[in-house]
């Protein structure tokens, strides 16, 4: 209680809006995801974990998921504004589908509006507290974007959130290039998860892969990255103890 | 179309199934000077007759450009044009600031025929007082603008009264009244329509992805795509010109669609020289935003079309003359005949 009261003081500069929730830390986060353009569209990796602070509580959560006909979005950080924002696409593309005109949103305009949409949040303090990755081919042309939970966004070959944004993207720097084969692709994107399986904490070995093309979205079914653990310092841990 | 006891209201429909204020409307739109537009598949080519009152004045302006990617030709009460053309900029505008995306010209023509149509159906609402919470109220005729009536009636404990008319709906109102602070709002909803239809016809052109695009839309909340159309006073004469041309519209070269829609304005002037400062052009197409060509330019086409004009027989061009006034009468007697005829309405195309 004496610590709820010490905290009533610090929002009240807000005024009437203090009583009312607001997202004050993530609870539930998923953590990195990767992506890069290839020659027939976005290829996109992220783990299937659901962390809860430290614990790896949740292991079949899906943080990717596909966006009316020409996207798929990716998502790192707290799962239940994950699961705000596919409410807003999904009314969304369902107005799209009702002008019935033969229009449709491509990943360009998905990406623009959830800029819109988190850089708003943010402006009232109360962020969506994510990492957005927008990855979709429309009419032959490839688009891959990122947002964050402060409305920065921009677009590149190859973006990653979270710890991916150190372990892996220096690896794609390196090793990306245009009109890459869908098995580079994959081998590409592999090698950057196990970087980050064996280096970030909230890794969990179970992950999905998914391409879109032209044609459409499709998600891998979940599978696990085999890890080499025979170094022969684990062998021996005491050897050079004194 | 004759006066009749059904035609006072736009909200009231006559036992014909007609409303008689939308049909006037239309006719507005017959009465501004011409307009016309025509498309191939990669550019659109809008044009209109600029007829100013005197040699000393400037002329209306009737092509207004409300996106890169769409501009509009107007014809009828040129003001109403004027403020649907700043809607329409709006809401590109909105579109392009959420989307980063240009706005797909069916998707305004729509927006724009449902604004027409909803102002067919408006009531007043004439805002009578207000006053705070725990006051009491005086009906009055809620005309008091004067401020000894203000200052009296504030003894009573009223916070102000005022009349707010030309309300579009509940949450517009909210607005008026969280901006103004008022408390509290008691309103009473007349009979009387305040708000009548635009009277202005639409010759809207634009390029999207799915290509070039030209509509006309109503005064009634109708809108039609076509190849090629022309509205305004005289108009059937450039009809009747197109109507023979447009097949080969399609595939026409931006040039020769530029030089098409320019013999078709001279269809309607109907006899008076054709000169660039008594017309106006403009072109959207692929890789060129919408723009209106200077009078320089336009004046070039024009001449090199009347050269190639005096070369021709001139035997043909007096049969060719009589031919077109002929078409045009019979195109007028048409209009006047469908509208006397009970059974169709206009806007029922």
């Amino acid at each position: 209680m004496q610590f709820m009261a010490s905290k009533q003081p610090e929002n009240s500069l807000l005024g009437p809006e203090s009583d009312s929730q607001r997202t004050l830390y993530p609870y539930v986060t998923g953590t990195s995801v990767v992506a890069l353009k290839y020659k027939d569209g976005i290829l996109m990796a992220a783990d299937m974990g659901g962390s809860y602070g430290s614990t790896l509580r949740y292991k079949s959560v899906q943080r990717m998921k596909p966006i009316g006909k020409h996207s798929l979005l990716g998502a790192s950080g707290e799962i239940s504004d994950f699961q705000e924002i596919l409410s807003y696409l999904d009314e969304l593309i369902l107005y799209d589908n009702m002008w019935d005109d033969g229009n449709s949103l491509g990943p360009k305009e998905v990406h623009n509006y959830l800029t819109r949409v988190m850089y708003n949040r943010r402006n009232k303090f109360n962020p969506l507290w994510n990492s957005l990755v927008l990855g979709g081919v429309k009419n032959g042309q490839k688009y891959l974007g990122t947002v964050s939970m402060i409305g920065v966004n921009f677009e590149d070959n190859h973006v990653a959130t979270g710890f991916g944004n150190h372990l892996a993207r220096p690896i794609l720097r390196q090793e990306w290039h245009e009109n890459l084969s869908f098995e580079d692709g994959v081998r590409l994107l592999e090698k950057c998860m196990r970087v980050l399986l064996y280096r970030d904490r909230s890794a969990v070995n179970k992950l999905q892969i998914a391409k879109i093309t032209e044609d459409g979205v499709t998600i891998s079914q979940p599978y696990s990255l085999k890890t080499y653990w025979e170094f022969s310092a684990f062998e021996n841990p005491a050897q050079g103890a004194i | 179309m004759f006066r009749n006891q059904y035609d006072t209201d736009v909200t009231t429909w006559s036992p014909a199934g007609r409303l008689f204020q939308v049909e006037y409307a239309m006719e507005a739109v017959k009465q501004g000077s011409a307009a016309i537009g025509l498309r191939s598949k990669t550019h659109v080519v809008l044009g209109c007759v600029n007829k100013a009152n005197s040699e000393l004045s400037s002329h209306q302006k009737k092509i207004f450009k409300v996106d890169d990617h769409i501009g509009v030709a107007i014809a009828g009460l040129t003001a109403d044009g004027r403020v649907l053309s700043r809607y329409m900029r709006n809401e590109c505008i909105n579109y392009s600031f959420t989307y980063e995306s240009p706005l797909p010209v069916g998707r305004l023509v729509v927006q724009l025929a449902d604004k027409a149509q909803v102002l067919n159906l408006i009531l007043a609402v004439k805002l009578l007082f207000v006053c705070d919470r725990t006051s009491q109220y005086n009906t009055g005729n809620g005309l008091c603008h004067k401020k000894d009536n203000l200052k009296r009636i504030t003894q009573y404990g009223l916070c102000i009264v005022d009349v707010i008319a030309h309300v579009v709906s509940v949450t517009e109102l909210n607005v008026i009244v969280k901006s103004r602070g008022y408390l509290h709002i008691i309103l009473v909803c007349t009979q009387r329509s305040w708000k009548r239809p635009y009277g202005v016809g639409l010759l809207v052109a634009g390029l999207d992805e799915s290509g070039a695009h030209l509509y006309y839309n109503c005064p009634s909340g109708n809108y039609f795509e076509y190849q090629a159309f022309a509205i305004g006073s005289r108009s059937q004469a450039a009809k009747t010109y197109l109507e023979r041309r447009f097949e080969n519209f399609t595939d026409s070269s931006r040039d020769d669609l530029v030089k098409d829609a320019i013999t078709a304005i001279r269809e309607t002037l109907q006899g008076e020289t054709l000169k660039s400062s008594i017309c106006t052009i403009a072109v959207v197409g692929v890789g060129e935003p919408f723009h209106v060509l200077d009078q320089g330019t336009v004046q070039q086409i024009i001449d090199t079309f009347e050269t190639a004009a005096e070369q021709e027989d001139p035997a043909t061009e007096p049969d060719a003359a009589t031919g077109q006034e002929a078409a045009a009468e019979q195109g007028t007697a048409a209009d006047q005949g469908g509208s006397t005829d009970e059974g169709a309405a206009p806007m029922d195309i």
